[in-house]
């Protein structure tokens, strides 16, 4: 991109509502990152957090060890509801993820500077949502122990797996997914590890973060072959993240169950998934910002950013509902138009209306820049979005299963309390993880962040 | 190399600011010195130009990486369908090779990007958990605030005293030999 032409970065916006705080030099910045890991006591507030989301996370355990000992017969899936809870969460679990490598790949391709401050506790975010994600497909296998058959390997069976089958691109999507996050992840933390290490004060942090470290120091040789490998992660992450919801919503869109096989669940889910992820981000943002008082790094600029690309992407999801169901009625097909009666007058039509309510009506307060930059908006506003987006899986996974072509194959789904305390449990391990990175690594890049100061005071010279 | 100085790795000075770093970075080119490395505690403008760097391997290590993967992967795809473990559904095409594309897609991003990441430490030396240069005086400055310039002592034009004084003359502050141990 040419210096200088996105309006966004235009001198005038950016005096208004800086990316940064005024009056951060090298050191300020990296003292008050560096001292949420190294200096500062843990808070109470960290200790209740904490031990709330490991107690919902021993939730967890206690559902998935039952549902080893017993099988995948103590959920309320049924025949024909094979998928249930299990696919719902996954799905809604892995586009959570695709908002931090959308802010860490894309918005760093496109030279976005307010990706900065984001990008790293949204890359843990993406990590942590995969790892949340995998859970469910691997759980509803039944028997997880052979969940390894689906890999690729030369086994005395003979056989190979089905590489037609989009379950088996999902295998390679969702793992190639969580390897380059990590990948990512880790090569940006590199050189703020090396910081860590050098500030730590007690023998064992410097033994800790300096192994992980790698014995970064900072040469410009170094930097150098490090800026090219970050750019083309960057350039590798950007069609990935698009890919991995693409995959996803084939496992619906190469079935033939109504409303599952359209050509328009690809741009639609990714849309969607971004549409998650950043409410998610913000659901994380605007507490983490508080708790710590990065006010300064995280200002009310990103908040907004984030806003409105959730109203940007919103809309798309909304463009995606409205041609899913113009084209079934369309179409004539007499199972995609009684699939559409079914959403708005069936069983499950409460969630339906509950979905637009959530994802297309109340996300247009947005428009409106006060509440574009009201904390608690917003903070509510991506929850809500967050219930949405759950409740759009639902609504496709249960509503097609439950209304296919014969009447005698239709069905109910209820999910049981071991359905529950499964979803809720990752919840805990999602803000367990969460805990734990913002207390033992930066959550927020500090050498990006001295880049920004350097970028910054040269723009008020 | 002559004996005396071989315990001294180098001469290290230090900069406030890093347009003083990418200018003495160039001056200490211009003075025909070879073996000489920068500091800094994030990626600075303009001072690869200055220290003479041309494009690197990373790139070009990632191109064959993701190569292999796709090639690697759809030739993988093809072997099983077509002769490892062949399926006749109904009289279907052994080598359906769109159904191939999702997994080859993957494979290719994967492998590239593998290379990319363990080029780039292959290419570092790293990990290396010690090097001489962090026995230098407030080394630990250059992962915060400070830049650094090294003048190492295998290059033919070091001398201890000249080198130091060489570096004073760019402005450069606490001006020390680094040892090497």
């Amino acid at each position: 991109m040419s210096a200088g032409d996105p309006p966004i970065d235009s001198p005038e916006i950016s005096r208004l509502t800086p990316v940064l705080g005024p009056g951060h030099t090298y050191s300020s910045v990296t003292d008050k990152i560096s001292a949420i890991v190294l200096t500062r006591p843990t808070s109470l507030g960290w200790y209740i957090g904490f031990l709330i989301a490991f107690c919902v996370f021993g939730v967890m355990n206690i559902a998935i060890g039952y549902l080893i000992l017993k099988g995948v017969g103590i959920w309320g899936i049924n025949i024909p509801i094979g998928w249930g809870f299990a696919i719902v969460n996954f799905v809604w679990w892995i586009g959570i993820g695709h908002a931090g490598t959308l802010i860490s790949a894309i918005l760093f391709l496109l030279n976005q500077k307010w990706r900065t401050s984001i990008n790293r506790f949204a890359e843990a975010m993406t990590l942590f949502a995969v790892a949340c994600a995998g859970i469910f497909p691997l759980i509803h296998t039944g028997r997880p122990w052979y969940a390894f058959w689906m890999f690729p390997y030369p086994s005395v069976m003979g056989i190979w797996p089905q590489f037609r089958s989009p379950l088996i691109w999902d295998v390679f999507a969702v793992s190639t997914y969580g390897t380059v996050s990590l990948l990512f992840w880790f090569v940006g933390l590199i050189p703020d590890l090396a910081t860590l290490r050098d500030r730590s004060t007690t023998k064992l942090k410097q033994i800790i973060y300096g192994m992980l470290a790698l014995g970064w120091r900072g040469s410009a040789r170094h930097w150098h072959r490090y800026q090219s490998a970050y750019l083309l992660l960057a350039g590798l992450a950007t069609p990935l993240v698009l890919s991995v919801h693409t995959v996803v919503s084939f496992d619906f869109a190469i079935a033939i169950v109504p409303g599952w096989h359209t050509t328009i669940f690809p741009p639609y889910f990714v849309a969607g998934a971004i549409y998650s992820g950043f409410a998610m981000v913000l659901t994380i943002a605007i507490p983490l910002r508080k708790a710590y008082g990065l006010e300064d790094f995280i200002t009310m600029r990103h908040l907004e950013n984030m806003a409105k690309v959730m109203l940007a992407t919103g809309l798309i999801v909304a463009y995606g509902y409205f041609f899913e169901f113009f084209m079934s009625l369309y179409s004539g097909n007499k199972f995609d138009v009684f699939l559409v009666q079914q959403r708005l007058h069936g069983p499950y039509a409460p969630f339906y209306y509950a979905l637009i309510l959530c994802n297309i009506l109340t996300p247009q307060l947005l428009w409106i820049h006060k509440m574009r930059t009201n904390v608690v908006v917003l903070f509510l506003m991506s929850i809500i979005v967050n219930v949405g987006m759950w409740l759009e899986r639902f609504v496709i996974v249960v509503i097609s299963l439950t209304r296919d072509f014969v009447p005698s194959a239709w069905g109910r789904y209820s999910p049981t309390i071991w359905d529950w305390a499964t979803f809720i449990g990752t919840m805990g391990m999602f803000v367990m993880l969460i805990f734990l990175f913002v207390r033992v690594l930066p959550a927020i890049s500090i050498a990006e962040m001295r880049e920004l100061v350097a970028e910054t005071s040269e723009e008020h010279k | 190399m002559i004996e005396h100085r071989s315990h001294i790795y180098g001469v290290i000075g230090e900069f406030e600011k890093p347009e003083q770093l990418v200018h003495a970075a160039a001056k200490i080119r211009e003075a025909g010195y070879r073996y000489y490395e920068s500091y800094t505690p994030f990626p600075v403008e303009g001072l690869p130009e200055a220290m003479g760097m041309r494009r690197n391997m990373v790139p070009l290590i990632t191109l064959i990486g993701g190569l292999i993967g796709g090639l690697g992967g759809f030739g993988f795809q093809y072997w099983v369908n077509v002769y490892s473990y062949p399926l006749n559904i109904a009289g279907r095409p052994l080598n359906s090779w769109p159904a191939f594309i999702p997994v080859t897609f993957e494979l290719t991003i994967l492998c590239a990007s593998l290379s990319a990441v363990l080029g780039m430490l292959a290419l570092n030396g790293l990990p290396q958990p010690h090097h001489p240069i962090f026995n230098a005086h407030r080394f630990t400055h250059a992962s915060t605030d400070r830049f650094f310039v090294c003048i190492q002592a295998r290059d033919k034009k070091f001398h201890l005293a000249e080198t130091a004084r060489f570096l004073q003359g760019l402005a450069a502050h606490h001006v020390s030999e680094v040892h090497d141990d």
